[in-house]
Order: C-alpha cells, then structure tokens, then sequence
C-alpha cells in the first residue's frame, strides 16, 4: 500500500501537468511561476532546515569511531575512523560524501538454526548508492546546456563522455540509464529484502518513484515523444528563466511541461523530506567532531553558570546550623554579645 | 546558532552554486536565439513539415544511416512525387547548401555536437575535394 500511494501521487501530478500545460496560458504557469516558486522554496528551506539544525546544541561529543583513537605513540592511531584533527575531520567528512563510506560497511544479519546469528558484508545499498547519485549529478551538470548561454566547454566535455558510446540520435547518455536503474535498483532493494521493508514508509518511496518519474519521462521527451520539442525552444524557454526574462516562444510539447512540473514537485519537497540528507551529511556531529575527548574537554552549551563553592563558604552559610546540630566547625561562631 | 564560522560560509557556497546560472549568465554576453530562414534555393518542401524536421531530424537522418550502411538500403523516399536519395550530403544540403546557418548555428546555441561531420562534407568543402580530383 505504502508504495502504491507513492505511484498514485506522481500519477496524478503527470496528469496535473499534462491535463493544465492544455489550457490556454496555462503553460506559463508551469514553465515559468512554478519554476521560479519551487527554486524560491529549495533555497528557502534547504536554508532555513540547515539553520534550524544549526541552532540545535550537541551536549556531549558524539561521534562515531571505527578504529583506535589518538592515544599512546606506540597505538597505532586510525586517522580516518577516530579523526583527532580538523584536518583528518575534513578527510573523513570528503571520504564519506564522495565515497559513502558507511554505506560500504552496511551488514546483513541472519537467524540461522541453532539458533545463531551471523553478520555479513552487504554492499549493495552502496553498490546502488553510487550508481544513483554519480548518475543523477551528471545528470544535473549536463543540464545546465539548457540554462547557460554560451554554454561552457567543460559541459561539453562531460556530455561527449557521457554520450561516449555513440548510440542512436540523439546520442543516449550512459547516466540517462545509470540513474533510472539506480533508483530502481534501491526500491528494488526496500522491497526485496524484508526487514527494510518493514520500515519503509510513503515518504522513503515516494522520492523514489518521483525520481525515477523525472527521469523517465526526460528520456522520453529526448529520445521517443518528440513531437514539438524543439530544443531552441526550450532553450529559449530556459535560459530566459535563468536571465528572468523567459519567453515561450511556440508551442512546446506536454512531455516537457510534466516534466519541469515534477522537477518543481521535487524542488518544493526537498527541504522537507529525507532528501535534506543531502544538507544533514554536513551537520551530523557524529561525522563533523573530532575524536579527542581525552584532551580537550567538551562544554554541553546550555550548562548553567555554576561557581566554584568552597568548603569555607559552605560552612559560612550554615555555620549557625552546624554548631546547633553539634557538627565540628573549623571556624567557630563569633562570640555573641547580648547573651550575658 | 553554533558553529557559525562554517555553516553560513557553507550556506553561502550551496546557494551560490545552485544560483550559478542566474550570475554565470549575467556575467556572460549570451548570443541570440537562432533565426530560421529558407534555403537559398527557395525550396520550400521537404521530406516533411518545418516542425517535424525541427524535432526529429536527427531520428531520421539516424535511420537513414542504418539503412544505408548497416543493411544496404539506398531506396530513395519519395514524398509528393519528389524524390529525395537517403543521405545527408545527397538530400539536405543539396537545398540547405550553407552548413554554418542550417546547422551549426542552433546545435551551438543549444551545444549540440553531432557527430554526422566525422564522415560528412560540408558543401563548401566537398566542393574542394572536387577540384583536386
């Protein structure tokens, strides 16, 4: 159910899309206001999630190691697992973004007779991870062909190798293909393999289907609908949006306006769903602190200002009550002078 | 907020890069959108209508390479009595004889390097091979 109500929402924002970009003047309200609206609220919330995630204190130092911390000159440190420098922070921080390294420590545990629990190696969420994310970058990086004029060299360069094999025209991207297996690779994955689907819910296939909707249905206007997608227009379209002077110029086919829709649909939902990992990889302080609590003290920052109270004072505060209760004293009571 | 001096530099770089195209163009002179003219031969038909060949020009010319070098098909089409010979050389730009204006000047616009001209003559320079023949 959780991932049929996933293809039903993207369903119904195809045919939102596809039905409205029919209307009379309705395709400016798709390929320019909505556009503009869900980039407004990406930027909006990825910053204002980042900021709110700034201002939450991290009382004790909580990172993760996975190797021996800086200790003795005759231990062998770990410098990547338990980073001791900003330097090896940033090392561990690079690593983890680039190559998802915790993904590639992911295990598989099973329950076999005995019974007995054995812990496995599984590298296929990584394995599925990378495919999915290098393909949607360059997926994103050729992109920016349709948003900058003149486009620069090095777009060029990664569309050349991208379209290396030279298939068909217009060339087939290899990343047209890595993406939509990626993320068919990781539903794939939330299905099959039961334990995560048990804890798969809407918004984890929700994403996913959107994704794998954005991509299918670029492929689909590049290389099979293309009646009236004429890339000048397009382009026409979409640099004018990134000079804020966007003009449709004649008619541009449906395919395209389902799909700047579902892009807007994605925009508008990152902030606000587990896609803002993307921002949290950086903040999360089990990855971001350095492994040195031996040497240097962490300060929970909304520790109350409590002052040094000495035994001295302590007694000068209840010395009166002390004495009565017959407790020793190292300072007796002043003498009292209205007693005799 | 904690850790000021690296999440609002952070911040800043993410919605520069995700800004770029907004001041890459504005920094750049862009060039203008492509006009469309006839060729100079004042043929005004072609295989098919103007918006057809604008879409999918590139779909024909692909199979049309297909047939003719992968499975020796050089069957001419013919559309409204008029015969065109399956080639690039041998049908576009015998009406469409100026390469720069039919084809390079919208692939440059929207950076699309096709790669027909690896094998093909444009017909300026097919005309010099002629000569040294």
């Amino acid at each position: 159910m959780k991932y049929a109500f996933s293809f039903l929402a993207v369903i119904a924002l195809v045919l939102i899309a596809w039905l409205g970009s029919q209307i009379p003047g309705m395709p400016y309200l798709f390929g320019v206001a909505l556009p503009y609206l869900a980039l407004m609220i990406f930027l909006g919330g990825f910053v204002y999630r980042v900021v709110h995630w700034a201002k939450t204190p991290v009382p004790f130092s909580i990172q993760t190691t996975c190797g021996q911390g800086k200790s003795l000159d005759f231990i062998k440190h770990s410098k990547l697992e338990a980073p001791n420098t900003t330097a090896e922070v940033v090392a561990r921080m690079f690593l983890e973004i680039v190559c998802f390294r915790s993904l590639f420590r992911n295990t598989k545990s099973e329950i076999h007779d005995g019974p007995h629990i054995t812990y496995e190696s599984s590298k296929w969420l990584w394995v599925f991870s990378l495919i999915f994310h290098y393909s949607f970058l360059v997926v994103v990086i050729r992109h920016l062909r349709l948003f900058l004029d003149p486009v620069p060299a090095c777009i060029g360069w990664i569309e050349y190798l991208d379209g290396l094999f030279q298939v068909g025209a217009p060339t087939w991207y290899m990343t047209d293909i890595g993406l939509l297996a990626g993320v068919a690779l990781l539903f794939g994955r939330r299905l099959i393999t039961r334990h995560v689907r048990f804890i798969s819910l809407v918004n984890d296939y929700f994403p996913l289907v959107l994704i794998f909707t954005i991509a299918l249905t670029g492929i689909l206007m590049r290389y099979f609908l293309r009646t009236d997608i004429d890339i000048v227009n397009v382009k026409q379209l979409t640099v004018g949006l990134a000079t804020f002077s966007p003009v449709i110029g004649a008619e541009i086919g449906s395919i395209f306006y389902i799909h700047i829709f579902l892009v807007c649909i994605l925009l508008a939902y990152f902030p606000f769903s587990k896609l803002m990992h993307s921002g949290g990889v950086f903040m999360s302080p089990t990855r971001n602190m350095k492994n040195n609590t031996r040497a240097v003290r962490h300060i929970n920052p909304w520790n109350p200002r409590i002052l040094p109270h000495s035994y001295a004072g302590y007694e000068d505060d209840f010395r009166e009550y002390m004495v009565e209760a017959g407790l020793p004293v190292e300072k007796e009571l002043p003498p009292k002078k209205d007693e005799e | 907020m904690y850790n000021k001096g690296t999440i609002i530099p952070g911040l800043a770089i993410f919605v520069l890069i995700v800004t770029s195209p907004l001041w890459l163009n504005a920094f750049m002179t862009g060039s203008t959108v492509p006009k469309v003219e006839l060729p100079p031969g004042g043929e005004t038909k072609c295989i098919a209508s103007a918006t057809v060949m604008r879409s999918s020009h590139m779909q024909i010319l692909n199979e049309w390479r297909d047939d003719v070098l992968r499975d020796a098909n050089r069957i001419a089409v013919t559309v409204d009595g008029k015969e065109y010979r399956k080639g690039l050389q041998m049908a576009c730009m015998e009406c469409h004889t100026n390469k720069e204006k039919f084809c390079d000047a919208c692939h440059e616009y929207v950076s699309v390097k096709p790669y027909c001209w690896d094998c093909h003559l444009s017909p300026t320079l097919a005309a010099t091979k002629k000569e040294t023949l």
